[in-house]
């Protein structure tokens, strides 16, 4: 289906808008970085407990951070385009082999809470839109804001004190068990134990965004004429209903997910702080508490390169979902 | 940050803070079994894993356990062997000289040696380590006689040195390892060797490092357990979780809000310890800029520390654990005096009445003057003293402008000099020397550099007392110069010493001899065991 004539030359273009994105996200974010206050130096000394000013100065000069901002700069981007993203200081390794490290563990945790949350909003909202202002609605409507307006590292402690604390069915937080020899399969089941109280405190917030916007949009496709021209044709409500109107009604659904991607990771940092989980957001957040600029550049820079990938796919989604749009 | 230890009267009172809290205290039990798998918590990820080149509280608890130092200290701070097997000093005070253990190997199979602690001494401790500078600065030359005998000599004597020679704050390094390369980003700082009882296994970052039995320990028989792992969980609340399920059995420097002891330690395989934090001596202080127009005028400081309830402070905010501070010195060092040490007890009279005198007069809303009070929040206690501050200095007619800023930005200002009032803690140390003088020798008022003399306090007098105790060795001469020190400062009063804290570990009922010394979390733990 993707075979199209156009989609050689619409994959070039976006290609082609990829390099000055990334020059520009760059370029902003190593400058604002450069205006908050403080550096990994004055972090560093600081847990020390003490430092002499040759000391510090040995440092700033070991670290680079005693040239000019524009030179600074510029070794930065040269770094980036030779496909060298740096050293973190901070960790004492590069910054592409800490991501490296970290990205399993996000991916399993974005994946699944993406899964989850698309998996619940769709049937949630296509639920509630089929049964619209009968109880299964509202009842649906009272979870929704609970879940919405819940914080979630509140739920991630909540989870936590019910099944871990109080019924001991699931463990507090990490990743997998440490220290044991597990064959694969088990290993795999260790992780998805580990894994099921994060992912659902993060899904949930997600879920209940894709319950109100499915509903609102089967409610809306509900009314268009292709879909009483099939309920006239005499198939069952149930062919109406996820035959032809919810591949309509998933358009909108695809546009937030593939914005939501992007805040998916940022939104990761509070439950892998909750739950330990040794994810690239936490990673993230506390390379800004410890000014790792050269880390925190790279796990920017990762991420807008996610976002743009993502936006890559929803374009294609399109196409697949609604054949009349054009990829140009 | 930074801290030290309590004395003999705070012992006494941290103990019958631990028989209130668990009903006894934490010895051994019964026979050391052998065996198991210790997991401790901490909130946040070390950077690197040896404390020689960063001395993070978050490295110290597992550096400790690979690394070892010459010696090791007891409750009361007094030095035991650990490397060194003996040691002796000359009447002088100008010559150490210390007896190395014989049959200790480092982790890789290669065997320790004077050479070691040469290296560690001239290279690492006295160019790297940030106090390090401090301590060995009179150092003239380390000598090897033999594999197993190294002998410092001092340009004047250094009484303070023993009190520096732990695993934490001068762990030795191998030199086979680390010679001619570069320190900063050596890989063996992510995965070091050392002589201690457990072996570095593995780090997985953001995760745990997992620590294991080292086999070959030269006091043969120990360690008791298999393995330490190390957990990072950065949220608080999930923290007190994994204690409460017993998921992990340690938990050291206030491992979770002090709000959050009582109901922990009322479980039943919960228990809390209090010991163990003689040798940083934590002191809770407020850091002042001298160079302010009001602030410069030490009647104002005085009006200051009379309008703080600083026992309301220590009960309520800190629950119990702290208690007010009388001067520079934390009440656990043996050079701790009150004697002549003036003191400025809760007065809001009394602090109207000065500052009505300094004449600040109060004007518009009541307010003598605007001034601002900076912090960082490391631990939740501190944004709650800085309220408490505020509402307190505002009703002598001293408006507070709360500064609640993220670490970094903490250090460059107050250190830069632009804050006018701060909040934190900083640790004492067991020797005045090494933790004390810093925050009050002029020669310390250096921009830019974290934990000196940020207030640029200035006395001759202090000074002088300083530089006399560094080279005395004559202790009831010394203990002289330090009550000097300490009526001085207190009169002054150019930082305000507020509270002398207490830290909590808490531990798993199953867990024993986990505190064995002044420096408890950073102990090798060798005698530690685990009842199934």
């Amino acid at each position: 289906m993707l075979a199209r004539p156009g989609l050689t030359r619409f994959l070039a273009r976006r290609l082609a808008q990829v390099v000055p994105t990334v020059l520009l996200i760059v370029v902003v974010n190593f400058l604002v970085l450069h205006l908050t206050p403080g550096d990994i130096v004055d972090v560093l000394a600081g847990e020390a407990g003490a430092a002499t000013p040759e000391y510090v100065a040995m440092l700033r000069q070991r670290f680079g951070l005693d040239r000019p901002l524009s030179v600074q700069l510029a070794s930065y981007v040269w770094g980036v385009a030779t496909g060298d993203l740096g050293f973190s200081f901070r960790h004492n390794t590069t910054v592409a082999r800490l991501m490296l490290e970290r990205l399993p563990a996000t991916l399993i945790l974005m994946g699944t809470s993406l899964a989850l949350a698309v998996t619940l909003g769709v049937v949630c909202g296509v639920t509630a839109a089929r049964h619209v202002n009968r109880p299964a609605d509202g009842a649906i409507a009272v979870l929704v804001l609970l879940s919405y307006a819940t914080p979630t590292f509140w739920i991630g402690l909540m989870l936590i004190v019910l099944f871990s604390v109080k019924l001991g069915w699931l463990p507090t937080g990490g990743m997998m068990t440490i220290g044991v020899d597990l064959s694969v399969p088990r290993r795999v089941l260790d992780v998805a134990q580990h894994l099921v109280l994060p992912a659902a405190s993060l899904a949930l917030f997600y879920a209940a965004i894709y319950t109100r916007l499915m509903r609102a949009s089967m409610l809306e496709v509900a009314g268009q004429d292709y879909v009483r021209t099939a309920r006239a044709k005499g198939i069952s409500e149930a062919r109406v209903t996820y035959g032809h109107a919810l591949r309509n009604a998933l358009l909108p659904l695809v546009t937030v997910v593939g914005v939501q991607v992007g805040s998916l990771l940022g939104g990761s940092v509070l439950v892998e702080s909750v739950f330990g989980w040794p994810g690239l957001g936490r990673l993230a957040f506390e390379a800004i508490q410890q000014r790792d600029y050269n880390l925190l550049l790279g796990i920017l820079l990762m991420s807008s390169l996610l976002v743009i990938a993502i936006n890559l796919v929803v374009d294609l989604l399109y196409a697949l979902l609604d054949p009349r749009i054009e990829l140009r | 940050m930074e801290r030290l230890a309590p004395l003999p009267r705070a012992l006494a009172a941290l103990a019958t803070l631990c028989l209130l809290l668990v009903g006894l205290g934490a010895p051994a039990h019964g026979q050391p079994r052998a065996g198991g798998t210790l997991t401790i918590v901490q909130g946040a990820e070390p950077a690197v894993l040896v404390s020689a080149v960063n001395t993070s509280t978050f490295i110290g608890t597992v550096s400790t356990k690979i690394h070892e130092g010459l010696l090791d200290y007891d409750f009361d701070l007094k030095p035991r062997p650990a490397l060194a097997e003996s040691w002796s000093v000359a009447p002088d005070g100008r010559t150490y000289t210390f007896k190395l253990r014989h049959g200790v190997t480092w982790h890789d199979g290669k065997p320790f040696t004077s050479a070691d602690v040469k290296f560690s001494l001239e290279e690492i401790w006295r160019k790297l380590h940030p106090r390090g500078r401090v301590t060995f600065n009179r150092v003239t030359a380390v000598e090897t006689p033999d594999a197993h005998t190294v002998v410092v000599k001092l340009s004047e004597a250094t009484p303070m040195l023993l009190a520096a020679l732990s695993s934490y704050e001068s762990q030795v390094l191998p030199r086979h390892v680390y010679e001619g390369k570069d320190f900063t980003t050596h890989p063996a700082l992510n995965a070091p060797i050392g002589t201690g009882p457990f072996v570095f296994k593995e780090w997985k970052k953001g995760d745990y490092v997992r620590l294991e039995r080292n086999p070959n320990y030269w006091d043969r028989g120990k360690p008791y357990l298999d393995a330490i792992v190390v957990r990072v969980i950065p949220d608080a609340a999930a923290r007190a979780a994994a204690i409460e399920k017993g998921e992990v059995q340690l938990g050291v420097f206030n491992p979770v809000p002090l709000s959050d002891i009582k109901r922990l330690t009322a479980l039943p395989t919960v228990k809390a310890e209090t010991r163990g934090y003689e040798y940083f001596a934590p002191m809770y202080m407020m850091e002042i800029n001298l160079r302010d127009e009001h602030l410069k005028d030490k009647r104002v400081r005085h009006a200051i520390l009379h309008a703080l309830d600083r026992k309301f402070i220590a009960e309520n905010v800190w629950f119990g654990f702290a208690k007010p501070a009388t001067g520079p010195i934390a009440s656990s060092s043996p050079f701790y005096t009150t004697q002549g040490v003036p003191q400025y007890p809760y007065d809001v009279a009394r602090a109207n009445a000065i500052l009505d005198e300094a004449g600040l007069k109060r004007g518009a809303g009541n307010v003598r003057f605007k001034t601002s009070l900076t912090f960082a929040p490391v631990q939740p206690e501190i944004p709650r003293t800085a309220e408490y501050i505020k509402q307190a200095l505002g009703r002598v007619g001293i408006d507070v402008e709360l500064r609640n800023l993220d670490i970094a930005t903490f250090i460059r200002q107050v250190y830069n000099w632009e804050f006018d009032l701060t909040q934190n803690y900083l640790y004492l140390l067991p020797d005045p020397t090494l933790g004390v003088q810093r925050l009050y020798i002029s020669g310390n008022i250096k921009k830019g550099t974290p934990f000196a003399n940020a207030a640029g306090y200035e006395n001759k007098d202090v000074d002088a007392v300083f530089a006399a105790a560094q080279t005395e060795n004559d202790v009831a001469k010394r203990r002289e110069l330090f009550a000097r020190a300490q009526r001085l400062i207190q009169e002054d009063l150019p930082d305000l010493n507020l509270l002398e804290l207490t830290f909590v570990t808490l531990y798993n009922a199953k867990l024993f001899n986990h505190t064995m010394g002044a420096d408890g979390p950073y102990g090798s733990f060798k005698d530690t065991y685990l009842l199934p």
